[in-house]
């Protein structure tokens, strides 16, 4: 990284110039300056109004950038080491999906572990690629899916020798890393690509200590959620290719789906947010880490919880741990994390990241003070002490590998018909069923439902999981192969 | 010839459009800890006073009200108090109030500002007095932390932290008032600042302090003082408690006979200080 450079922000310059400048607007968007929306100026403030604006030539184009805001997006990929950097503006989804269709084509193999993000699931359901997945072995003590074993990618490959790339899940939402380099290094001894979702790892290019990034580890591709550990605003990704993509391709195939009103806004933040990481993300992600490593500490002394950290290493399915997570194991009071997450919310005005079964998880930045992680632990603490119940029989999250009957896109695509859930169990499933968050699907088109997998949706229902995918409102019926 | 004032005066905003200007004759002091920033003014009316952020937190002449009430009420309903905790408190003035009661075996005050304690000990010795008394400890920690390691502790918690935003935020919360529970004995009680009920702006915080309070505590009362220097000149505390009722276990003689000396507090203001203006009383029946 060329730390001189990396204190200008071309696109940001760009606006703040185009700002002063009081251009008059009789181009789009139509609130022209909030003029003709007094009530956006006042939920939003007229600053971020101002700069709602459409593309130009002072401003470039997203869709083709030939300006500031390729100037923006070689400054990002010199900071994260790539050779280059796409601006995202439609999340990580975008950038995941743009990864698996630049390596896939219809009928190819992709080899992922199966507790991937719905994002990649989908693309294959537009592209039509075939998904070989891989086990993520489950710790069903505390209830988390862990990383890829090299031995089960190894498997994986030597099946399928003509698939075309791993997309390898780096960091897991939970903090789990897999042996990155390893992976990457199989991936091109065996002639495919490695492509890394890294949508929970954008400080793993600036803080030190930390587990190894996909740039590093020489993958091709990689998307990086700068909106979460990155700083900038919601929506707002990157998407990361190494030296041996063909960058055009990559460009075309973002723009198959990319919308041609680009929110400066996003891509504001993005440059801005960038500059923040290459000048000021090492000290910041240290502050972040010894704030984790306070917060588990302090946890860790309330009886019944356990905020795991890097003891979990074993070299294998937990090759490496993000100590910037923070993740409480909540089975020892009794209350599965989602309760934990509800009772932080309604009662505590404390609003966590994510709960699941057996687990809540807190995303600790930069914009933490001391104080709240101290109201986070008064908070568990009196919730252990009011709501702890004899910890029960927790249903353990255990992996069950998918029956796959058909490809994504042939069970999506498929005529089918509705029916109750108990009356879908051995039918073909031709929609996604997850939790949301994580967004991982529980049940994804073309696999076969089994009794296993519709008691974990009731129970997670029970439980009050947000639940997303199916065409039914409230989760009563999926939509199954005729 | 006759001294002139200066025509210097401190500022106090206490809404958008209500401002409160004290006439100052020196700037004692002004220093920044990790917390806030403090400073210290001599005045011709209020004495000597301490701000915090810019809010004044006490002065000289009516610190003797909010130190008496938030101490005596509680002492005189409370049968044995041997075990108090003060969160706050830094300033000594608690401690001073509490250290006439001769059966109370600690006090441990939980102050984080190292600080503010020692502008208090410097400018406002009639205060820090109070923390020379034997039985008093300073825990220089967050009181959250040190609260989150307290069992079945204390007869009586005083939280003496005043801003519900900023550093002292957390002194605020329902975690807050569950870890005072679980800290007090079967008996134990809270007493805790409740802020000012007038202004429209206060008025919010209030309220949540009573329903998060109100969700913690079976008996949950809240008594008024007079403050000139808080919006509205009018403030309010609160009695949080396991057992004790402040009026029906109020003990007027037993008080009366250990003939200590007030300025503000007497058992007949005890009574009147529960009894609340309708809009007062309709604001806590609603966040119940």
């Amino acid at each position: 990284m060329d730390l001189s450079r990396q204190n200008e922000a071309p696109l940001y310059d760009a606006l703040e110039r185009f700002r002063r400048l009081r251009v008059v607007p009789f181009d789009v968007p139509g609130h022209k300056r909030g003029r003709g929306n007094p009530q956006l100026v006042e939920f939003l403030g007229q600053k971020c109004v101002e700069v709602d604006v459409n593309s130009m030539k002072p401003l470039d184009n997203l869709c083709h950038p030939v300006s500031v805001i390729r100037d923006a997006e070689a400054l990002a990929a010199d900071a994260f080491g790539a050779a280059h950097a796409f601006f995202m503006v439609g999340g990580t989804t975008g950038a995941v999906q743009s990864m698996v269709l630049t390596a896939c084509k219809h009928g190819d193999k992709i080899i992922m572990p199966r507790n991937v993000h719905k994002s990649a699931i989908n693309a294959l359901v537009l592209c039509g690629a075939i998904p070989v997945y891989i086990d993520p072995k489950v710790d069903t003590k505390l209830g988390i899916p862990l990383g890829m074993e090299l031995a089960d990618v190894k498997k994986a490959v030597e099946a399928n020798p003509d698939a075309k790339a791993i997309l390898i899940n780096n960091p897991s939402y939970y903090g789990i890393c897999s042996d990155l380099r390893a992976i990457v290094d199989l991936a091109h001894q065996s002639g495919m690509m490695a492509l890394v979702d890294e949508a929970h790892g954008t400080h793993l290019y600036f803080g030190d200590d930390l587990p190894l990034n996909g740039m590093a580890a020489g993958a091709d591709m990689s998307a990086i959620s700068m909106h979460k550990s990155g700083g900038s605003l919601t929506q707002s990704s990157l998407l990361l290719t190494g030296a041996s993509v063909n960058e055009g391709y990559v460009s075309n195939i973002i723009n198959l789906t990319q919308t041609t009103s680009a929110s400066y806004l996003l891509l504001g933040s993005l440059d801005i947010s960038r500059r923040n990481l290459a000048l000021h993300g090492r000290e910041s992600f240290a502050k972040v880490r010894s704030m984790a490593d306070y917060a588990r500490e302090e946890i860790n002394e309330i009886d019944g919880y356990y905020a795991f950290g890097a003891e979990l290493i074993n070299g294998g399915s937990i090759y490496d741990f993000d100590v910037t997570k923070l993740v409480v194991n909540t089975r020892g009071i009794g209350l599965t994390g989602i309760e934990v997450y509800d009772l932080l919310r309604e009662e505590y005005d404390i609003q966590m990241e994510f709960g699941d079964l057996s687990n809540v998880l807190a995303y600790i930045s930069i914009g933490d003070r001391l104080q709240d992680i101290e109201r986070l632990a008064g908070a568990l603490d009196d919730i252990a002490r009011l709501y702890a119940k004899p910890e029960g029989n927790f249903f353990s999250a255990e992996y069950v590998t998918p029956i796959v009957k058909a490809t994504p896109q042939e069970a999506f695509y498929a005529e089918k018909i509705k029916l109750p859930l108990q009356e879908t169990v051995g039918r073909i499933c031709a929609e996604s069923v997850m939790c949301y968050p994580p967004g991982i699907p529980i049940l994804a088109p073309g696999e076969v439902i089994t009794e296993d997998i519709l008691a974990y949706i009731n129970l997670a229902k029970e439980k009050g999981c947000s639940m997303q995918g199916p065409e039914s409102e409230d989760i009563s019926e999926l939509c199954v192969l005729k | 010839m006759a001294k002139k004032s200066l025509d210097c005066w401190f500022e106090e905003m206490h809404t958008d459009n209500v401002k409160m200007s004290i006439r100052v004759d020196q700037h004692l002091y002004s220093g920044s800890s990790e917390f806030r920033r403090i400073d210290v003014f001599d005045s011709p009316e209020f004495g000597k006073f301490l701000t915090s952020n810019g809010n004044v937190i006490f002065s000289e002449q009516e610190e003797f009200t909010y130190d008496e009430m938030i101490v005596h009420v509680p002492m005189a309903v409370h049968p044995d108090v041997k075990r108090v905790l003060v969160i706050g408190g830094g300033d000594g003035g608690v401690a001073r109030e509490l250290s006439h009661y001769k059966e109370i075996e600690v006090i441990d005050i939980a102050e984080p500002d190292k600080m503010f304690v020692d502008v208090c000990r410097k400018f406002f010795p009639d205060n820090a007095i109070g923390l020379e008394d034997v039985r008093v400890r300073i825990y220089y920690e967050d009181g959250l932390r040190f609260l989150r390691r307290c069992k079945d502790k204390y007869d009586l918690i005083i939280n003496d932290a005043t801003d519900p935003l900023g550093h002292e935020a957390g002194l605020f919360t329902k975690e807050f008032y569950g870890n005072c529970f679980k800290a007090l004995h079967d008996d134990g009680i809270m007493v805790y600042q409740h802020g000012s009920p007038f202004f429209d702006e206060d008025e919010e915080n209030c309220r949540a302090m009573h329903r998060k309070a109100f969700r913690s505590f079976p008996i949950n009362r809240v008594y008024q003082a007079h403050i000139p220097t808080c919006p509205a000149g009018y403030w309010l505390f609160g009695f949080a408690s396991k057992k004790y009722h402040p009026l029906k276990d109020f003990d007027p003689e037993r008080w009366e006979k250990r003939k200590i000396k007030t300025w503000y507090y007497t058992t007949h203001l005890h009574q009147g200080a529960f009894m609340l203006p309708k809009y007062v009383e309709d604001i806590l029946t609603e966040e119940e």
